[in-house]
């Protein structure tokens, strides 16, 4: 599904990420782990071109995206991302957000895009707010809908930067909820997460980064009973 | 004190007559001005650079020479140039026009940048192309950063329209000046034509904060 090769991000002269390899299946969700400043964020939107990779490639079902820029909204398409503060649409309704893209991006019919809407509200159990404007909701209520709106463009994969570190602690797990129910789904996801427990329940795999160095790549199980690494230990000592 | 305002009452009427005059080609100007500085906003923030470099260019010149002189080099330069006799009103508004567009273009560009940074990632993700992100997502939202300063900008027009006097538009300040010539007195015309003056700016400041508020309540 995703495959990255030999990546490397420089801001400037700080050298944020460090010949990350790794691959990620179809089907698989993968938690991103490590402590703060240490590129989770940065190789997560590279994922989608949000940032350019310095050098290296990330090939996403065999189109290269190093290569011309021409196809990349075509790709971005076929990726969605979830952001720490949502990024609703402040000045779209609930629906309106989850139709914009939908409409403009592919041409879907209004009829069309709005029943694949209120299934989709439906499915994060906001069908009565299509209706309101983001300001009026909470923030895991904000977060579902954003989940919604990505999953609209029904994306091949799915990113999420931090989705539950903004939320109050009481809405944390209305929004892990969907996600699990996402992944049991068989969505492809890539997880950036403090949430440990999410990363031992949920995840397939789990990729531990620590000062833009991809120091662990394994099994959940594996990872958090018996990490191979002293940086990972010291990490799990402070998380958990 | 020698004042006799009495003096003044049969050139009431055409004195009045100047703030339509006025707001006429300010109302123009300001309308030349929005469509050029949102074209010259979009040059800046976009990413072409020689698109970039001429509305800097352009916005440096305009705001760092007098409005005075860009009217008068217009209002000059253009019949000797051409040979085309251009109006005091159409003068008044290209200079006025272009002037403030250097002005309103400040002004979209940075209600463009405090739009967050998220709107604009959040768009890109989903693959929505850059001109329907500006127009759909992204303008919408710099509007209510914007209107206010706009109708600031207008309030300024409004005030400093004043020196069109200077290549004969007969505006408010003109007009004084014609009333004045007449009676030999300036004092009271111009007094007169600085109430009108002062009355349209606060009314104008006035009309601003309802709409500042309509705008707040819509939030
Ligand atoms: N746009 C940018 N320009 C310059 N430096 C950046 C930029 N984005 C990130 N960085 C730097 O890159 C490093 C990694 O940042 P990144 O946001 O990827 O970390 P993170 O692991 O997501 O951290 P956190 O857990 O705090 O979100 C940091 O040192 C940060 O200062
Ligand atoms: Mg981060």
């Amino acid at each position: 599904m995703i495959k990255v090769e030999k990546l490397y991000k420089k801001f400037g002269s700080n050298e944020v990420l460090k010949d990350i390899s790794t691959e990620i299946k179809k089907g698989e969700v993968v938690s991103i782990i490590g402590p703060s400043g240490s590129g989770k964020s940065t190789f997560l939107r590279c994922l989608n071109l949000l940032e350019t990779p310095t050098s290296g490639s990330v090939i996403v079902n065999g189109q290269d995206l190093s290569g011309p820029k021409k196809d990349i909204q075509k790709i971005r398409q076929q990726i969605g991302m979830v952001f720490q503060h949502f990024h609703l649409f402040p000045h779209l309704t609930v629906l309106e957000n989850l139709t914009y893209a939908p409409m403009k991006v592919k041409g879907e019919k209004k009829a069309l895009a709005e029943e694949k809407a209120r299934t989709l509200l439906k499915r994060v159990g906001l069908s009565d707010k299509e209706k309101a404007y983001p300001s009026s909701l909470s923030g895991g209520q904000k977060q579902r809908v954003a989940i919604a709106r990505a999953l609209a463009m029904e994306p091949e994969l799915m990113l999420f930067d931090e989705p539950t570190s903004a939320l109050d602690p009481e809405m944390v797990k209305e929004v892990l909820e969907v996600m699990k129910d996402l992944a049991k789904s068989g969505m492809t996801m890539a997880v950036v997460t403090h949430e440990m427990g999410f990363a031992r329940e949920v995840a397939d795999r789990v990729i531990f980064l620590d000062h833009g160095v991809l120091v662990e790549d394994g099994q959940p199980i594996e990872f958090f009973n018996s990490p191979k690494t002293e940086r990972a230990r010291d990490f799990l000592e402070k998380v958990l | 004190m020698n004042l006799d305002f009495s003096q003044i009452v049969p050139y009431i009427p055409f004195m009045l007559e100047g703030i339509w005059v006025t707001l006429k080609f300010v109302f123009f100007a300001i309308i030349l001005g929005a469509i050029l500085g949102t074209i010259l906003a979009l040059f800046k923030i976009g990413s072409i650079k020689p698109l970039r470099w001429f509305a800097d260019a352009y916005t440096s010149i305009f705001r760092g020479t007098p409005l005075i002189l860009q009217l008068m080099i217009i209002y000059y330069s253009i019949p000797q140039l051409t040979g085309y006799d251009i109006s005091p009103f159409l003068s008044a508004i290209l200079a006025f026009g272009l002037n403030s567009s250097a002005y309103i273009s400040e002004i979209i560009r940075a209600g463009i940048q405090a739009v967050d940074k998220g709107q604009m990632e959040a768009a890109q993700a989903l693959g929505i192309p850059y001109r329907a992100m500006m127009k759909d997502i992204i303008l919408p939202q710099a509007l209510k950063n914007i209107l206010p300063a706009l109708m600031n900008e207008f309030i300024t027009l409004t005030k400093e329209s004043a020196i069109v006097s200077t290549i004969g538009y007969l505006d408010l300040m003109r007009r004084a000046q014609v009333v004045g010539s007449d009676l030999f007195r300036n004092f009271e015309p111009l007094l007169f034509v600085g109430l009108i003056y002062w009355c349209l700016v606060m009314g104008l400041t006035v009309l601003g904060r309802l709409f500042e508020r309509r705008l707040k309540l819509s939030d």
